[in-house]
């Protein structure tokens, strides 16, 4: 043995192993501001939330908003449909079985994401079988609720998060 | 050996001061007439530079009550103002004092809606022509880079000039008429610092123009001073930020070409010296 | 002892791996232990690693960079600051990028004249020297077009006057006429301009790399020089390259970004320039339109020559003689540490090196010491500058008597060492 391979050897020394590992921690310190670019930036993030004025929106009509570089639905409903959405709670044929009360903060205004949960499309207003909302990308049927019921979607139409600000003004994100 | 080390280093030390003696003749470079702006203190300069709240909220106060007439901050978004320590419901409430049009209304029309948070310090002019239009040919110059625009480093500390110290020059170098002997073009100010002298900016500030909340004088100076802190944050927001990363990173750096230097040593120690070497193999 | 160990793993992927593609010991062989570099290298020979490290930061941070910036010449100053004031940690890695580059130059010019000093390009390294010399011309290629993408005032007219220069060859029949436009791709600096900028600086590093490679593969076939010039064929002047080179790089390598680091968080700009904290503007030239401090003394070289043609004709021939100095150079020894004349010179010629660089950022006409103008001093440097690969190089390396040079580093190893 060399007196070059005793100094490869002698590797467990503490001296060479709290090198190793202050260079390990510069290293991870280097890669992170490499990866934490690409997140959304601050211009972006300071768009991330919305405001919107429901005086705009009569009853029994949707409205769509970008939030988020996505489309989110609001719907003011009806009694009529509140009483539909409600009277659905445990249909059978629900894939992805919600509570209509568990989906609003006040009945009369349905605020979800307007995103297909099957592969993103945008599903239409007032379609299909259960006179709610469908998805012309792969059939998808959601109810006035914003529920799954019939075709390939996995998961209801998700709510977003929102706050009343006050009676005729919410805020998303 | 060693003598002859020192009659390198001597001969480049003699290099470097024949050099230096050569282009010593150059401080007269700048225009005769403009003066040098003078050093003020910051609380930003240092390797613990910090930003100074107040006279920034001052500065911001100067900014939106008198500056802004002419000169846009396009840059700046009222969000960042965070930094100058208001909180969201302030923030908002400096955004809604102003009024932008692009939203649009159900029948497709240009609607003026209020500011946001997420929008930009709106420019006074509509374009660079009507700005001219409006200011006697000059353009205002926008405000979001110009302390740095201003700023001129070199490697001989007194002859550099900081954005800072430009801006509270200008605003304190205005003369009420032109030296003995130098013809003015109409319309055009004396200022000892502006380059060439005369500016097309008539004196911007006045005292007590503008009534600080905290209740600081409202000298000319003092309102120059706050501008400039203001200006050189909205030129460099990420000062504070890069500074305290900074020190970390020297500090973690200097623990760890401490450790690598031993580590070296240690690796060397036996090949160093030749201890490994059979001399009668040579 | 001084063969090369041969690569032999123990591990079984590993070994697996390198019956299908010897990977590992390809590094092990170029960057391992089973790379013999002379046992005397001193710091001087830390540089190329740095020059290395620092293209894998511009290449990296670079690419990171191009992930929010805007090739437009309404928006690239803009995307700039967006990068600087909203992205996560775009300011750092702005600063890292738009610093890198004087580092990397700093840390290559000091490569070079260690080169110089040393006699690096002398035989048999002729070929390492000239891949070397054109890395330096793809690094100023690719420097230059990079500090076009800010778009700001000094990136406009840096662009503008360079280009301007390849104007001189207008009486070359065919091509010379058109030739600015062409590389404008209009009738100024513009958006096709900008855009093809964008383009080459993207593409030149990894041609840079390229040639980096065939530097690393020249290097090794003669081996690394050493502080003595003196060939390392005796039984004990070579060292495995890891662990000892690997440990000195990284003892050199964490200076270098101590130092790199100060600029980046302490004084950012110090190497740019002020104007191009303004957005370009075609109408506006700026008073002193200067290049980055790393062009200086060629541009000083440039305007020291009244004619338009002569003067790029004499910037570009600056450069491209490097190519002859392995011949230029005649002296049977390598190190200047056994020829005390050329020594002399070669510290001359870097402080006439250093003076050019300050007379480039001077105007012309500027009036410095003596009463006499910045340009007749640059044609006084300048003519030295010549004059040293002319004349002083070839006669003074012909004709200088020099010192002994001692029978093999390990000798002079513990020569050294008996002297204390």
């Amino acid at each position: 043995m060399t007196t070059h391979d005793d100094v490869v050897e002698e590797r467990r020394n503490f001296l060479y192993i709290a090198t190793g590992a202050a260079g390990v921690v510069a290293a991870g310190a280097a890669v992170w501001p490499l990866i934490d670019q690409m997140n959304p930036s601050k211009d972006v993030l300071a768009l991330s939330s919305i405001e919107i004025d429901l005086n705009n929106i009569p009853e029994g009509q949707s409205a769509v908003f970008l939030w988020r570089g996505n489309p989110v639905f609001v719907r003011h409903r009806t009694p009529e449909e509140i009483a539909r959405a409600e009277a659905d709670d445990n249909a059978p044929d629900l894939i992805d079985p919600e509570r209509d009360e568990d989906r609003v903060q006040r009945p009369e205004w349905l605020i979800m994401s307007g995103v297909c949960t099957h592969l993103g499309c945008v599903p239409l207003d007032q379609q299909g079988d259960f006179g709610g909302w469908f998805c012309p990308c792969h059939g998808s049927h959601y109810d006035i609720s914003g529920r799954i019921r019939k075709g390939p979607a996995p998961l209801n139409l998700p709510i977003v998060e929102y706050t009343f600000l006050d009676d005729s003004t919410v805020k998303i994100g | 050996m060693t003598m002859m080390r020192n009659i390198k280093i001597k001969g480049l030390l003699a290099a470097i001061l024949g050099m230096t003696a050569i282009t010593s003749g150059a401080n007269g470079a700048t225009a005769e007439g403009v003066l040098h702006p003078e050093r003020n203190e910051y609380t930003t300069t240092g390797i613990f530079g910090k930003w100074d709240i107040p006279s920034l909220q001052r500065g911001l106060q100067v900014y939106v009550e008198v500056c802004s007439a002419c000169h846009s901050l396009d840059l700046v978004a009222f969000r960042t103002l965070e930094d100058l320590g208001y909180n969201e419901d302030e923030i908002k409430a400096i955004a809604v004092e102003y009024e932008y049009n692009d939203a649009l209304d159900d029948d497709g029309e240009p609607m003026f809606r209020p500011g946001i948070p997420a929008d930009y310090f709106p420019a006074p002019f509509a374009n660079e022509k009507a700005a001219r239009a409006a200011n006697g040919g000059a353009l205002p110059p926008d405000f979001s880079t110009l302390v740095k625009a201003r700023e001129h480093l070199s490697f001989l500390p007194w002859n550099s000039v900081y954005g800072e110290d430009y801006v509270v020059a200008l605003m304190t170098g205005y003369h009420d008429e032109a030296p003995e002997g130098v013809e003015m073009t109409p319309g055009l100010y004396y200022n000892d610092y502006f380059a060439g002298n005369q500016i097309a900016m008539a004196p911007p500030l006045f005292d007590d123009m503008v009534e600080y909340a905290d209740g600081t004088p409202a000298t000319i100076h003092q309102m120059a001073y706050d501008v400039a802190n203001f200006m050189a944050w909205a030129s460099d927001p990420t000062m504070q930020e890069r500074k305290e990363m900074g020190l970390n990173v020297m500090l973690f750096m200097i623990v760890f070409v401490i450790l690598l230097y031993f580590t070296n040593k240690r690796v060397w120690k036996k090949v160093k010296k030749g201890d490994d070497i059979d001399p009668s193999k040579l | 002892m001084a063969s090369d160990k041969k690569f032999e793993p123990t591990n079984p992927t590993v070994k697996w791996v390198e019956d299908r593609l010897p990977i590992f010991g390809l590094l092990y062989s170029s960057l391992g232990a089973g790379y013999n570099a002379p046992r005397n290298l001193n710091y001087w020979w830390n540089f190329g690693v740095l020059a290395g490290f620092m293209l894998v930061v511009q290449i990296v941070t670079g690419i990171v960079l191009v992930m929010h910036y805007v090739p437009d010449v309404n928006l690239a100053f803009d995307s700039v600051q967006h990068i600087r004031r909203d992205v996560n940690y775009g300011w750092l890695l702005q600063a890292v990028h738009a610093n890198g580059a004087s580092m990397f130059f700093i840390v290559v010019y000091i490569h070079i004249l260690r080169g110089f000093y040393f006699g690096s390009y002398k035989a048999p390294r002729e070929i390492l020297w000239f891949l070397g010399i054109i890395i330096y011309l793809l690094m100023m290629a690719t420097g230059f077009m990079g500090y076009v993408l800010p778009w700001g005032q000094m990136s406009f007219w840096g662009a503008k006057v360079i280009t301007n220069l390849f104007g001189a060859f207008d009486f070359i029949p065919f091509i010379g006429d058109g030739i600015v436009e062409w590389l404008w791709g209009g009738f100024a600096v513009g958006q096709p301009t900008l855009n093809r900028f964008f383009s080459l600086h993207y593409l030149l590093p990894f041609v840079l790399v390229g040639v980096v490679i065939l530097h690393i593969w020249a290097l090794h076939i003669p081996g690394s020089t050493n502080p003595l010039g003196i060939d390392a064929n005796g039984p004990y002047d070579k060292i495995p390259f890891h662990p000892y080179y690997t440990a000195k790089d990284a003892f050199g390598l964490g200076v270098f970004i101590i130092f790199f680091a100060a600029f980046v968080f302490y004084i950012p700009d110090f190497l740019g320039h002020p104007d191009n904290y303004i957005k370009a503007n075609p109408l506006v030239t700026p008073e002193h339109i200067v290049p980055e401090w790393y062009y200086l003394p060629f541009y000083a070289i440039l305007r020291a020559i009244p004619d338009k043609l002569l003067g790029v004709v004499a910037m570009f021939s600056s450069i491209l003689i490097l190519f002859a100095m392995p011949w230029l150079d005649g002296s049977r020894v390598r190190s200047m540490r056994f020829r005390p004349l050329s020594k002399f010179f070669f510290w001359l010629f870097v402080v006439n090196g250093i003076f050019l660089g300050y007379l480039g950022q001077r105007s012309p006409d500027d009036v410095l010491a003596l009463g006499v103008t910045a340009l007749v001093y640059a044609q006084f440097a300048t003519t030295f500058y010549f004059a040293y690969f002319l004349v002083i190089m070839p006669l003074v390396s012909r004709m200088e008597t020099t010192k002994p040079v001692p029978t093999s580093i390990a000798a002079a190893v513990l020569e050294a060492n008996k002297k204390g």
